[in-house]
């Protein structure tokens, strides 16, 4: 194993932090005004850089700007030629399609269960396996203001302020009201978060939170989220198909509204047709698609093909032209640059310093105004530069312990002391280095309270809902931290409910077609889409360009 | 505050150093430094199976692998660990590791209860193996040993850190179903044996009594204005 830690040359380095640190730890650093983060985000947020977004040419956004690696999706081919595509044989014929297996799409198919769908009449569809996704690598926390001190109104007012006011303010409200039941029902379900002796939650801040509102369980609170799901949804016996996306949506062109899916065996090739009632987007975010160049945070999977599925289909995108770069990436060992190193070590304490041990911004800022400044160091010459060109700034590890005292960061951040002792880099003792990583898609495909599709003119289309972060809306322009997994839990138990009330309302099965499909063809071609370029990808290539020169597609 | 050099010296890396993995037998030449995964598709492969948050938190991708002259069997995660020169490794694609089905609402937490799903607990006989066989090095015997004798607080706390990769129950020779058991002691403990927070209640209390209602419409219909004066008002409660 290469348990080399850090080369001589960035060690020497770190006696600069350990020289500042007395005194960083005496004086909090002073917040910044709105003036002030809007100038930084304006100067050096990646959202602001000229050249990486253009306007789409095709759907029912055309004009809308997106980032460019949006645009390659949304103006690509589909995968399939609906003229090849058998819809006469229906494969599956349930109520409920769920189409993805992170908290959302479970949380959603339990949600229906529990409002009177059978469980035998949902179906579940994932990519990869059953819970691969990117709630579980979600360390930090959930958001729900359940204290005294705190109120839904604060939770509020700090999502509207942290999404730079461009949230949609109803959602925001299910948001912040709905997240105490939540925690109510991940009690009742038996999930374990980290507790004070007397039963109260130990809750910690967020950046741009005004209250301790964080939730967690350890730095696994994702995945001790996912895994409770996962178990209650196993133990109902509900359908699924691991290993098998759905790769389009099916349309009755008699209301323009969705009436299943297509989906596509990843080990066979074979395709399948699905005949649903209500479907449930559940897909997640884009992180693997490397918008404006970043390394990712995200899981295998995160392709945005709901995105392009529901767009195809007519739904309205939102915010699709900012992301969230989340401040601490890995920048180094360079095997795990732009994983995450969770927002939780900053709630903690942790503090981020420059090359000459200066810190230059009060850690629990919003997450973008955050990123912003250490791309700012960086690009000034404060940054540290790593053996592989990649650049970075120091998060001072040691200062939790110091702070909290000794054994804290083993026990709250067991997942990040992991990470870096298999790399030889001891947390407790050194700080790491830590730059921007593509973290969170903000906007996506519009949703309402009921978390149904909308399409551009508002009405929404027909039996067709997301949840997650696929859905655009809730967060603005820049989500806060913890406000996914609540995101995920209260839009896909909304979109479970929804669905259940749809299968009621819908008594005759609605017809399937592929005419939307067409349609969206003929607007491809006059615009001359390239042949090679098709969506959704649903798996990023990253095989050896020396490989791919040579490969011969015959087998 | 003293002055630190800004420029690191960037080493030179015009050829990479290559190393020599054996994948499922077959020798792949790949730079030293990548993970296991990156290794894999720098020499051509394109995953599907055995990979899924590639961060070391979904158990997608349990490696086992031989060193030259050695005989002993290790094991990886190939999102986190490093090829190292003459690895011989296979990803494994799938664990099956059945589980039984169960009603937490009616469950009792008491002693057999575990035992009485999992029979195979009562073959365990502390080998020790399943410990020195976890990527995250947790003390799985010591788990399953706390389970035995009813102390599922204990069971819980120790297995927390699980990602369910399955390779315990790969060497196991009792043959035990680890990570679906500990799913269900976790659950029990959450459920039964966790005190509950009150102040949760007091606040669902207070949104069901419509105590927030008027608030939220006056900040829905607000302007952005009277939003950014909110924000930039907010009194921001000091760490603990």
């Amino acid at each position: 194993m290469s348990m080399c830690g850090y080369p001589s040359e960035i060690k020497k380095l770190i006696k600069y932090v350990e020289e500042t640190r007395e005194e960083r730890l005496k004086k909090p650093y002073r917040r910044l005004s709105l003036e002030e983060r809007e100038k930084l985000l304006k100067e050096w947020h990646p959202d602001y850089k000229p050249g990486t977004k253009r306007p789409l040419r095709v759907g029912v956004c055309k004009g809308t700007v997106v980032y460019n690696e949006v645009a390659d999706l949304l103006e690509a081919w589909p995968l399939i030629d609906p003229d090849q595509i058998d819809l006469s044989k229906v494969d599956y014929d349930v109520d409920v399609l769920v189409i993805g297996s992170g908290g959302a799409g479970l949380a959603a198919a339990l949600w229906a269960i529990y409002s009177g769908v059978s469980p035998d009449a949902v179906l579940l569809v994932t990519k990869l396996r059953l819970g691969d996704s990117n709630t579980v690598k979600a360390q930090g926390g959930i958001q729900a203001a359940d204290r005294p001190e705190d109120s839904p109104i604060l939770h509020f007012i700090d999502t509207v302020g942290g999404g730079l006011f461009a949230n949609k303010r109803d959602l925001v409200e299910a948001l912040v009201t709905d997240m105490p039941f939540i925690m109510k029902w991940l009690e009742d379900l038996g999930a374990m978060f980290d507790k004070n002796p007397d039963g109260s939650y130990v809750e910690v801040s967020g950046g741009g939170a005004c209250r301790r509102r964080l939730h967690c369980a350890r730095d696994y609170t994702g995945l001790e989220i996912l895994r409770v799901l996962r178990e209650e949804f196993l133990n109902y016996d509900v359908p699924y198909l691991e290993f098998t996306p759905a790769i389009e949506l099916l349309t009755d062109p008699e209301d323009g509204g969705v009436s299943g899916a297509v989906l596509y065996n990843l080990e066979t090739g074979e395709y399948y047709v699905a005949s649903a009632k209500a479907v449930i987007i559940a897909t997640g975010g884009a992180g693997r698609l490397h918008i404006a160049g970043f390394p990712t945070s995200n899981h295998y999977g995160a392709t945005m093909d709901g995105v392009v599925m529901g767009y195809r289909a007519g739904a309205n995108i939102v915010h699709l032209d900012t992301f969230q770069f989340h401040p601490t990436g890995v920048a180094f060992p360079e095997a795990i640059r732009g994983e995450l190193i969770t927002e939780k070590c900053r709630s903690l304490g942790a503090q981020l310093v420059n090359v000459h041990g200066e810190q230059f911004i009060h850690q629990l800022e919003t997450r973008d105004v955050v990123s912003s400044t250490i791309i700012k160091e960086c690009a000034e010459g404060r940054g540290i530069i790593t053996p592989t060109g990649a650049m970075g700034v120091w998060l001072d590890m040691p200062m939790i312990d110091m702070l909290r005292g000794p054994g804290t960061i083993k026990k709250a951040l067991p997942a990040m002391y992991r990470q870096f002792i298999r790399h030889g880099i001891d947390i407790t003792q050194e700080p790491v280095l830590t730059y921007p990583t593509l973290h969170y898609q903000n906007g996506g495909i519009e949703i309402d309270v009921f978390s149904r599709v909308l399409r551009p003119n508002g009405e929404p289309i027909p039996r067709l809902l997301a949840a997650g972060e696929v859905g655009g809306g809730v967060h603005g322009r820049n989500r806060l931290m913890g406000n996914s997994l609540a995101g995920i839990l209260v839009f896909g138990r909304r979109a479970g409910i929804t669905a259940a009330k749809t299968v009621k309302e819908t008594s005759t099965r609605p017809k399937l077609s592929l005419k939307h499909l067409e349609k969206y063809i003929e607007e491809l071609k006059s615009i001359g889409v390239p042949r090679e370029r098709s969506s959704p990808i649903l798996l990023p290539d990253y095989r050896g360009e020396k490989v791919l020169l040579r490969s011969l597609r015959i087998f | 505050m003293s002055v630190a050099s800004v420029t690191v010296s960037r080493r030179e890396i015009l050829k990479p150093k290559m190393v020599k993995i054996y994948v499922m037998g077959r020798e792949y030449l790949v730079p030293e430094g990548l993970t296991i995964h990156k290794a894999l598709e720098y020499a051509g492969f394109r995953l599907i199976r055995g990979v899924g948050c590639r961060g070391g938190f979904c158990g997608a991708c349990a490696t086992l692998y031989r060193k030259p002259g050695e005989y002993k069997l290790r094991i990886a995660l190939a999102c986190q660990n490093v090829v190292e020169d003459g690895m011989y490794l296979v990803v494994l694609p799938y664990t099956p590791i059945p589980r039984v089905k169960y009603k937490l609402e009616s469950l009792k937490p008491d002693v057999g209860l575990v035992l009485k799903l999992y029979p195979e607990i009562a073959r365990c006989v502390a080998c020790n193996t399943c410990t020195k066989a976890c990527p995250q090095g947790l003390q799985v015997m010591d788990a399953i040993q706390a389970i035995k004798r009813g102390d599922l607080a204990k069971a819980a706390d120790l297995t927390f850190d699980c990602i369910a990769c399955g390779i315990c129950s790969m060497r196991c020779p009792a043959e035990i179903r680890h990570a679906n058991i500990f799913h269900l002691v976790r659950r029990i403990y959450g459920k039964y044996m966790s005190p509950k927070p009150r102040h949760l209640e007091d606040k669902i209390k207070e949104i069901e009594q419509g105590k927030y209602r008027e608030e939220l419409e006056k900040l829905k219909q607000a302007s952005v204005d009277e939003l950014k004066k909110l924000y930039a008002s907010r009194v921001i409660e000091p760490e603990e």
